[in-house]
């Protein structure tokens, strides 16, 4: 008995060609898979990784958008409201002004239509004492031409008289009224 | 005509019952070869499925994946990610289609034994496992010595770190053979063992079955026979396990073998 001739049973392949092909399909497939099956998964998967990052990086962005709109209205916001107040403010000084003002104004009116008046009383007097010295002279001249039954119609004569009775009159009005002081 | 109502029993006929037996993966060359039989022309019809399905699989990936590339990124994932990418490390890209090629090449051969008119895993043939192992030697090999060089691969290989140098006598023959003589060969052996194994099986229940159902006479090996029957479709699906699982764990041992020729410690 040869040691070398050992049966292998089922452990001895039928044909070498078995072998071969276990050795050769498997290269085949293996180059087919690396040249055609890996780089388009892997190209895909990169694809996807980008894709997924990108979107990561413009939600990012735009929340960052976001954040400073927020800021910018808000910054917007407060200097109207410093604004709103400022305008507030200057239209209380405004309206405190312009009611002193309009305050001064009326009664500098007041005063002028006081002043006025007094102007205008104090002419109308004056016109009405003329007015009745001519006329109160011309009655008591009347009235005494009646009394004494003689005319007085010389006119110089009469209004010498006239003249004379008042003066006499004002005097002792303002006799009496220096009596009326004194007491 | 046992032959001729189940193809599937072939020794039914003819009278007296003949067991499985090793004989029965020995197929008759054809067209006056020496080669060309049922098994090579299987093989052959296993490399156009697989190429078919990886062709089919990678056209038109889109960013967002459809049904049929959400399958072919399920298995693709789950021997890049799930063997490559864990056992190897960063530098898995390399042997990613030797990984891919080992699992549905052998998913394939295997689960022929569960499919019509083919009836037979490819590799319960000793010759394509031998074949197959051989590539994934030559392969974890080179592998190693591309990485560090021959001479600092080699020792890497049979001189583990931290031994007391008077121990290299014994642990320099022990590396080399469990690195470079039984890893092969348990890679081949259980690759073709469990093949081998479970078609015997499959052809008990099937062939031994089938002869007890055409039995005249006795009621109770006619029943035997049925059950025996039916429980073979339980032993097609452990088979159609077995099948994934060795195809798997060839995988694995290959992506290991590589991950250990091109680790910096042994």
């Amino acid at each position: 008995m040869v040691p070398m001739e050992i049966d292998l049973g089922p452990l001895l392949p039928h044909h070498f060609i078995e072998v071969v092909m276990g050795f050769a399909l498997l290269v085949v497939i293996a180059i087919f898979i690396g040249k055609v099956v890996v780089p388009a998964f892997e190209r895909m998967y990169e694809e996807r990784t980008e894709q997924i990052q990108g979107g990561i990086e413009k939600a990012e962005r735009a929340q960052a958008e976001a954040a400073a709109a927020l800021q910018e209205h808000q910054q917007q916001l407060n200097e109207a409201r410093q604004e709103a107040a400022r305008i507030r403010e200057d239209a209380k000084n405004d309206g405190a002004r312009i009611k002193a003002e309009m305050r001064a104004e009326a009664e500098a009116e007041k005063e002028r239509i006081v002043e006025s008046a007094r102007i205008q009383m104090e002419a109308e007097r004056a016109q009405v004492v003329s007015q009745l010295r001519a006329e109160v002279g011309g009655l008591a001249t009347t009235l005494a031409g009646r009394i004494v039954g003689e005319s007085l119609d010389d006119d110089e004569r009469a209004r010498r008289t006239v003249d004379r009775f008042l003066a006499d009159l004002e005097n002792d009005g303002q006799s009496a009224q220096n009596v009326g002081q004194q007491v | 005509m046992g032959s001729l109502t189940l193809p599937l029993i072939p020794m039914a006929g003819g009278g007296g019952y003949t067991p499985p037996s090793a004989d029965d993966f020995i197929y008759d060359p054809i067209l006056g070869t020496t080669w060309l039989n049922k098994v090579f022309l299987q093989s052959i019809l296993a490399l156009i499925i697989v190429m078919v399905l990886w062709f089919v699989l990678s056209r038109n990936l889109k960013v967002v994946p459809g049904k049929r590339q959400f399958f072919g990124e399920m298995l693709y994932d789950f021997i890049r990610n799930g063997v490559g990418r864990d056992m190897i490390g960063h530098d898995f890209r390399r042997y990613l289609p030797w990984l891919l090629a080992f699992f549905t090449f052998i998913l394939v051969n295997n689960w022929f034994g569960q499919v019509f008119f083919v009836m037979l895993p490819t590799y319960s043939l000793v010759g394509y496992a031998y074949g197959s192992a051989l590539l994934v030697w030559i392969i974890y090999i080179t592998a190693g010595i591309r990485k560090h060089g021959l001479l600092k691969y080699l020792k890497l290989q049979t001189m583990p770190e931290g031994v007391p140098w008077f121990l290299y006598l014994m642990i320099i023959p022990l590396e080399v053979l469990s690195n470079f003589i039984t890893r092969p060969i348990t890679l081949a052996l259980r690759l073709f063992a469990n093949m081998f194994a479970g078609h015997l099986v499959i052809m008990v229940f099937v062939v031994g079955g089938g002869f007890l159902v055409t039995q005249a006479d006795g009621l109770i090996n006619n029943i035997g026979g049925g059950v025996s029957l039916i429980f073979s479709f339980a032993v097609f699906g452990l088979e159609l396990f077995i099948g994934a699982l060795q195809a798997y764990i060839f995988t694995v041992l290959a992506a290991q073998y590589i991950e250990s020729s091109i680790s910096e410690a042994h």
